[in-house]
């Protein structure tokens, strides 16, 4: 059946199956690859999206529900100029290493990040353990959020 | 696992979900999907027939009035941590809800969802039956209310018939002197409780506890009240010995099965640990 939503700031309209999920219609029918399938059972984080600029498992929701929803995946999180504070952020602190649950992680972080700039230490922790990594054991994922806190904060939440 | 076919339907209106329902077998509601998304991924659920309840917004509202708490199904767990009126009128709940799995997952998952999925260690079901709450339901028949302790019948198994849909959740008035504590064990943040209580008493002017309330969850194959336990509870002044003592009939009355999380003698020991914390965190004692 078909289904429209935007995506990135750009709609789509896409013929699916009501049972692929909206991280395979993203990845194979809008060929939009930045973010990870893992588990494909909402445990591991790696397919975490913006729906309606919430942070959600892609792989929990299906594509037709996406119908006139505004989706952002981690594509529409970067540019080809510069990489982003929060992605600066990441490298600088080594917070990546085989980079399978990145996009989820930088995804989740963003959304914290827009919603609660001056969150601290365990916020982080609490929000980032629907994320599983298997490389860095998180401390350096947990500081690189932490670190990007300030290019989130507004002028008035800094006063 | 890719998820098996199935055809999907978004009905505009309540009747015509509960009439899509009833229009053929293996037909299920899907309301967050947090739960029933994963359960078809594994094949332990295969619908033919997926009814969407996500544009029926009349059941997205939280109401707070004399009666109590009203949770329509389709409220979030993100709904609930935002509503910053639950503080007073429901603070065992909003403690509770806070133990609701992850961010993520949060911002779809629902309150009728959870209950009607049933799981044994979820913590909505099992603040269901501790606050004696009232499910509301509509079928074919027309709507009818169930005593959340008449609604849990096994894991994932509900007094739910095939084309009933969950409206509300109805949770009784809170006393603003009511004293409540909950505690949970998962060994991950997130993760389904290993063991939990919840528990409430009222307080008379001589210190008294009254009306206890002890709810157990994961530590058999429906939520729980604990009698031997509250009975401990009821006519004392909480101190650490009540609560010990109320903590010792907890494990002694439940029998929980060993499974790949936790031992059946393991669990048993737990809940008692719990229930005595939680009592204890809510006669303002110090505790962990």
């Amino acid at each position: 059946m078909p289904v429209s939503f935007e995506v990135n700031g750009k709609r789509v309209t896409v013929e699916v199956e009501p049972r692929m999920t909206l991280v395979d219609c993203l990845r194979h029918q809008l060929r939009l690859t930045g973010t990870h399938v893992g588990c494909e059972h909402g445990v591991c984080g790696a397919c975490t999206i913006l729906l309606d600029g919430e942070a959600v498992r892609a792989c929990l929701i299906l594509a037709v529900q996406a119908e006139g929803c505004k989706v952002v995946t981690i594509e529409g999180l970067s540019n080809d100029e510069a990489l982003t504070p929060l992605q600066a952020s990441f490298r600088r602190h080594h917070a990546v290493q085989c980079g399978f649950c990145t996009p989820g992680m930088i995804t989740t972080a963003h959304a914290l990040l827009t919603a609660e700039p001056d969150c601290d230490a365990d916020r982080v922790r609490e929000v980032l353990s629907g994320n599983i990594c298997r490389c860095t054991g998180y401390i350096s994922i947990v500081e690189a959020v932490l670190d990007a806190r300030s290019a989130y904060r507004t002028p008035e939440s800094q006063s | 696992m890719k998820l098996p076919a199935f055809d999907y339907a978004c009905p505009a209106t309540l009747a015509e979900a509960v009439a899509l329902l009833g229009s053929r077998d293996e037909a299920k509601a899907l309301a967050g999907g947090q739960s029933l998304v994963p359960m078809m991924a594994f094949r332990i659920a295969s619908p033919l027939l997926l009814v969407d309840l996500r544009k029926l917004s009349d059941l997205r509202q939280i109401t707070i009035d004399n009666s109590g708490v009203r949770l329509g199904a389709m409220v979030r767990w993100r709904d609930i941590e935002d509503d910053g009126r639950l503080n007073a009128a429901h603070p065992l709940l909003k403690a509770a809800v806070a133990h609701v799995a992850h961010y993520q997952i949060r911002n779809r998952g629902t309150v009728g969802g959870s209950v009607a999925h049933a799981d044994p260690a979820a913590e909505m079901p099992g603040i269901a039956v501790t606050c004696d709450a009232e499910i509301a339901v509509v079928g074919a028949a027309g709507p009818r209310v169930i005593r959340a302790d008449d609604f849990f019948i096994a894991p994932l198994t509900t007094a739910l018939a095939a084309d009933e849909i969950i409206t509300e959740i109805r949770l009784p008035a809170w006393p603003a002197q009511r004293r409540w504590g909950f505690r949970e064990f998962s060994r991950r943040r997130g993760d389904f409780a290993m063991a939990a209580a919840a528990v409430f008493f009222d307080v008379d002017d001589a210190g008294k506890a009254h009306n206890t309330h002890i709810g157990a969850i994961g530590i058999g194959d429906r939520p729980v009240r604990l009698a031997d336990a509250e009975a401990e509870v009821n006519g004392e002044v909480v101190d650490v010995a009540v609560s010990e003592r109320a903590g010792r009939a907890a494990s002694a009355s439940v029998n929980p099965q060993s499974d790949i999380h936790a031992s059946g003698a393991y669990r048993k020991s737990l809940v008692g640990t719990m229930v005595e914390r939680a009592l204890q965190s809510a006669a303002g004692l110090p505790c962990r």
